[in-house]
């Protein structure tokens, strides 16, 4: 039989068509692929919120004058501070803290009254608990402001300097803006490497990979069969996602879908090509797994996707441009809130198209190597 | 039946089942590499790589004043280690480029009038434009930027003739975290998460591995009770969780320098209670899953996922809505943390923690009960 050039079309198509069916057979994993991505979206988007508001406040008057009552009112009506208890005793301040019922506390001298009246100034100490270092950060900036502006109201003085911020993009600077639409990266990345590397994997260890290679099929033709379905999926959950985000989240979108689409579709072959590569790393579904999760972990982490890149050390910085999901968080980003395109976009989209070749490329070698 | 249901285990099957568990493990490389090395390298990248200290956000200027004031604000900005100049910018229309491209994060402009404003007493004013995108960071340096404005206002400004300051002044303190380090919010928080991955992700293997391979039915043919299956599985993975709190406690103080306040012993004690319950769960999801796909990706959402995001650890439960702050009181890493957080930075002990303690008590007693459960229902 002479050796044929190129990819058979049909064979390609069976091998896709009996994966699918594999996959979607599993009422388990059928609900596993839908469910994942709702579940996901709603911790995400509900759950993973650093917006900072309602922080327990606990406050302790030694004045209990108009003047102090005021002050606490300024900060309960804020609605950044929710007011947990109050009395005249400092140590409950510390107590409210050590027991985790306060994260901050606020204290207001005796005097206070008679102090900020006759123009020699009160010292009102505040407190915050720094075991959650964000919150404490954020809500101490808030304090010092409410403070600020309650005192410059009591002597009907505006601020020396006027401040005027805007936020663009995300005028209400809202986190779930940020965090919905890179789950997309999240739930692409998962379902296209765990799951091609499983799928791989089990006919490994069932033994069929065996008959599969015997067979007149063609190693690449294998390698896309299996592939399509999951692209297919991957690109289905980004229509489920983005449609959430708009029509639920009310997450902004401003660019192109189908830039959007081009650059998942790179994204994907980048995903699609690590799930091969780890197939050929690992001869039970449990190594595939462990792999996979070993590498999953530091991608999302060293992404931008919770913690800015820009923070990170240099060399960290570095680092990230070899990952492919940093980029796509960019698009992805940038498209939904920006309205950012192609003019803005291309580093990125490059940096993923070459990544998409290249670990396919790398993947298919090996498993050439491997399986042939 | 004719002998009696033994309720006790058995020393010798159960050290039997416990040693194929061990042998199984050490055979298995990747699961090794995942029980010692994960932990590692989640601690160096969370102690070295990833913060929300916000440093130097870089920033533009359109300088429309060209004073010593205006440019004495600058210095204010760049001096103060939360801000680095990128560029002068000279018309506004080129603010919205940098944005898009993420060149600078945030924008200052300064009107032609402001260093005459403040000469004449006048209030001045500045515009900063952010980007939005990533609200937290873009949150954080509004904040800094007030700051800032305030440090620059009090050297540069008389707040008016007789009076030397504002009424009330605010003298903060930060406890237990002086410097508001995010790593020593998130090593002991990380305590708790590499233990629901060593707990979940390594046990929802356990059984529906024997499942799948069809040992299962062996297994059910031998004299070994339930229990003993269950407590035999379970105590491999007891012990490489013990030994990552130890190992991950240590290096958080020694190379990251993460205070540890409180009692050593009662961070072992506590750790003891919640792996026996996590390790419970994840011998039930395994049981009920009978695939290995299907068992890890359950793991994954029940036990891993919600002890990274439900919990506390990183993101505050009081911005929940009502229904998934409702949630995490069953979340058993929520209690965790608190433990873990209160004993490494408060320093505090049994006399604040003994509500956690209670839960942990009953999260284990659920957990394995649970596991011994959801076995026979498979076995029967």
């Amino acid at each position: 039989m002479k050796w044929k050039p190129g990819v058979g079309v049909e064979r390609t198509w069976e091998i896709a068509r009996k994966e699918a069916l594999q996959v979607f057979r599993d009422p388990r994993a059928r609900g596993l692929l839908f469910g994942m991505p709702l579940i996901q979206l709603m911790i995400f988007g509900y759950a993973v919120s650093t917006d900072i508001r309602n922080t327990s406040t606990f406050v302790v008057d030694h004045d209990d004058s108009r003047a102090s009552r005021d002050l606490i009112s300024a900060f309960a009506g804020s609605g950044y501070f929710r007011i947990v208890g109050r009395s005249d005793r400092s140590s409950d301040i510390i107590d409210a803290l050590d027991h985790g019922r306060a994260i901050v506390g606020m204290e207001i001298p005796a005097g206070f009254e008679k102090d900020t009246g006759n123009g020699r100034g009160a010292d009102v100490q505040l407190v915050f608990d720094g075991t959650n270092s964000n919150i404490a950060t954020v809500s101490r900036g808030y304090a010092e402001q409410i403070l600020q502006n309650h005192a410059a109201s009591m002597v009907t003085m505006r601020p020396p300097i006027d401040l005027r911020e805007r936020a663009w993009f995300n005028p209400e600077l809202k986190s779930r803006n940020y965090n919905v639409p890179a789950i997309v990266a999240m739930i692409i990345m998962l379902i296209c490497s765990m799951l091609t590397a499983m799928a791989i994997v089990r006919e490994r260890e069932v033994g069929t990979l065996e008959q599969l290679m015997v067979s007149p099929l063609r190693p690449i033709e294998l390698i896309i069969g299996k592939m399509l379905p999951f692209a297919a999926i991957g690109i289905g959950d980004l229509v489920i996602v983005t449609a959430i985000a708009l029509l639920w989240f009310k997450v902004p979108f401003a660019g192109s879908f189908p830039l959007l689409l081009l650059a998942s579709l790179f994204y994907i072959m980048a995903a699609l090509g690590m799930g091969l590569f780890l197939s050929t790393i690992s001869k039970t579904m449990q190594e595939a797994f462990m792999s996979n999760f070993l590498i999953f972990m530091p991608m999302i982490l060293l992404s931008g996707f919770m913690f800015p890149v820009s923070s990170m050390p240099r060399a960290f910085q570095w680092i990230t441009l070899l990952n492919p999901v940093r980029h796509y968080l960019v698009v992805v980003r940038g498209i939904f809130l920006k309205g950012a395109g192609i003019g803005v976009l291309w580093p990125e989209l490059i940096a993923l198209f070459v990544m998409g070749i290249a670990i396919q490329a790398f993947a298919a070698t090996r498993f050439h190597k491997t399986a042939g | 039946m004719s002998k009696a249901r033994r309720i006790l285990p058995d020393p010798m099957r159960l050290r039997a089942v416990a040693r194929k568990e061990i042998l199984q493990l050490r055979r298995d490389a990747r699961s090794m590499l995942l029980a010692f090395a994960m932990p590692l390298l989640l601690l160096v990248i969370f102690g070295y790589a990833i913060t929300w200290d916000v440093r130097n956000i870089p920033f533009g200027v359109i300088d429309r004043d060209q004073t010593r004031r205006s440019r004495d604000l600058i210095t204010t900005f760049q001096s103060s280690g939360y801000f680095t100049l990128r560029e002068y910018l000279d018309r506004p229309s080129e603010i919205a480029e940098n944005l898009y491209k993420r060149r600078e994060m945030i924008v200052f402009v300064i009107p032609p009038d402001f260093s005459r404003d403040i000469d004449a007493g006048r209030q001045a004013q500045i515009q900063a434009i952010v980007d939005g995108t990533d609200a937290n960071t873009a949150t954080i340096a509004i904040s800094y930027t007030r700051a800032m404005i305030q440090t620059f206002a009090l050297g540069n400004i008389r707040v008016s003739p007789t009076r030397s300051g504002l009424p009330i002044r605010a003298q903060s303190r930060v406890w237990f975290n002086e410097e508001l380090k995010s790593r020593n919010m998130i090593v002991p928080g990380l305590v708790a998460v590499i233990m629901m991955i060593i707990a979940a992700i390594l046990t929802s293997l356990t059984i529906a591995r024997e499942w799948e391979r069809g040992t299962m039915e062996q297994l059910a043919a031998t004299p070994v009770t339930r229990l003993e299956v269950v407590l035999g599985k379970l105590l491999p993975y007891l012990a490489i969780g013990l030994i990552d709190v130890i190992l991950s406690s240590l290096l958080g103080v020694l190379l990251f320098g993460v205070p540890f306040r409180g009692n050593p012993a009662l961070l072992m004690l506590m750790s003891f209670l919640f792996l026996v319950g996590a390790l419970g769960l994840g011998i039930f999801i395994s049981a009920f899953a009978r695939t290995q796909l299907v068992a890890t990706q359950v793991a994954m959402m029940a036990t891993y996922l919600p002890a990274y995001l439900l919990s506390g650890f990183m993101f505050p439960i009081s911005v929940m809505p009502g229904v998934l702050r409702v949630l995490t009181y069953v979340v058993p890493a929520r209690y965790f943390l608190v433990v873990t957080r209160g004993i490494f930075l408060k320093g505090v002990g049994l006399h604040v923690l003994y509500v956690q303690g209670i839960f942990m008590l009953i999260f284990s007693v659920i957990g394995l009960t649970l596991a011994v459960r959801g076995f026979r229902k498979e076995l029967g």
